[in-house]
């Protein structure tokens, strides 16, 4: 829930940002003037219509894509100014990112896809074995620990992609359309999965979705319209 | 909605007396507007008259006299009938959000503002309907209410979602008629 008040810090925010794609001449302003706070552990569904610009902020917002203008602050500290090798320590640390396809590593397991990021964080491989078993237990795929992405169900991968978003215990997770393959069952597991965890481990989610009932999952609704954030926040 | 029908399947389980189907009623139908006791005794006489329900004797418990109900043959035949007809897929539109919609265009309204308040109060709703349905040990009847609340809820959204977008269009075209 976003019971802090407006005065103190916010997890993430993101203000007035703006950007652009395309040369001069098929310029695209894929956002303008788009502003949004995420406390802790709080849930933040954005929907809008397609081309809005919900996936280039999420991106603008996790660090993974620089803003033209505007700020991203992380805690108080400047995102969109930090160089490169701290940015990327940072992402690695503390943020999880979930796509609708396509994340997991096709050569790796589901268990050595949510050892990687522990690995990579210098966790044992033993240790790293250990917690990854241990999140997908809790994403109900143990019994897949073996598959390569390739052999698991849509399903079965996004809960595997969501385990290894969450293994880091990050303070934030974003995910772009975590259910956009999947039919409203299997995207019932999985939000139910994703949302129990976060609010288990405190985790705060940014999920990007077209699907109301998905975004019925989150403490509260923004819309996007036009590269900004239109009307007034919907609380919970 | 036919609530004799449903009594008669909620009989069909055994003989009850209307406080009990009024609250297994309410129970197997959580999210729907719970049955006023009026309205379960009228059904009930009106399914006896009918020759589908008779009474079963009474039943005291310790309080008051209960007249117990059962299901006739006839009865479950007419149960059965019911059930395997099927309803009209929404013969015709008749609904607020609708109406509202049109008429505040016909008004020289804000439609636009109009949806944007009703989208939050039924993203307000599905975000209940949400909780009930996940909460630890919810029950299979809570589940599937809240299933099909939320399917008719996003189904208004989505239906508002266009509306939103097609709006200019739409005002041109009410305001040309
Ligand atoms: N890498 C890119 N290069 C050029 N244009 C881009 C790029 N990424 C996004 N855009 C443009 O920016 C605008 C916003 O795109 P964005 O992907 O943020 O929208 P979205 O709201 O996520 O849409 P969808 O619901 O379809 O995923 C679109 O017009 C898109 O074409
Ligand atoms: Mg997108």
């Amino acid at each position: 829930m976003s019971s802090k008040g407006d005065t103190s810090v916010p997890l993430l925010e993101g203000r007035d940002l703006g950007k652009a794609y395309g040369r001069a001449h098929g310029r695209t302003e894929a956002l303008r003037g788009a502003s949004l706070r995420l406390d802790a552990g709080e849930i933040l569904a954005v929907t809008g219509t397609s081309g809005s610009g919900k996936s280039t902020l999420l991106h603008c917002l996790a660090g993974i894509v620089r803003p033209d203008t505007g700020a991203v602050s992380y805690r108080g500290e400047r995102l969109d100014q930090l160089p490169e090798k701290r940015l990327s320590e940072l992402r690695r640390t503390e943020f999880g990112v979930v796509f609708q396809f396509g994340q997991l590593i096709p050569e790796l397991t589901a268990l050595d896809n949510v050892a990687l990021p522990l690995l990579l964080a210098g966790v044992s491989r033993a240790q790293a074995h250990t917690r990854a078993g241990e999140w997908l237990e809790r994403f109900g795929v143990r019994g897949q620990s073996e598959l390569r992405p390739g052999e698991m169900s849509g399903g079965q991968a996004q809960r595997t992609a969501l385990a290894r978003a969450l293994v880091t215990g990050p303070k934030a997770v974003f995910a772009d359309e975590p259910t956009g393959a999947l039919d409203s069952l299997a995207s019932e597991q999985v939000m139910t999965a994703l949302v129990h965890t976060a609010r288990e481990s405190g985790t705060a989610i940014l999920l990007v979705t077209h699907d109301t009932q998905v975004a019925a999952y989150a403490d509260r609704e923004l819309r996007m319209a036009d590269g900004a954030v239109a009307g007034a926040e919907v609380t919970a | 909605m036919s609530t004799r029908h449903i009594l008669l399947g909620l009989l069909a389980g055994g003989p009850s007396h209307g406080y009990d189907l009024k609250r297994r009623h309410d129970d197997r139908f959580p999210q729907a507007r719970p049955l006023a006791y009026g309205q379960v005794y009228t059904t009930l006489q009106r399914l006896v008259r009918d020759g589908l329900a008779e009474v079963d004797g009474t039943d005291s418990d310790g309080g008051p006299e209960r007249t117990k109900y059962r299901a006739t043959d006839e009865g479950a035949r007419e149960l059965a009938e019911w059930a395997r007809q099927i309803a009209p897929p929404a013969p015709f539109v008749a609904n607020e959000i609708f109406a509202k919609v049109v008429v505040s265009i016909l008004a020289g309204g804000d439609p636009d503002a109009y949806l944007r308040a009703q989208r939050a109060a039924h993203m307000a709703r599905m975000r209940e309907l949400t909780a009930v349905k996940t909460a630890p040990g919810a029950d299979l009847a809570t589940v599937l209410s809240a299933d099909y609340a939320l399917n008719h809820l996003d189904a208004d959204l989505r239906w508002m979602t266009t509306t939103a977008a097609r709006l200019t269009t739409l005002t041109a075209e009410v305001d040309s008629a």
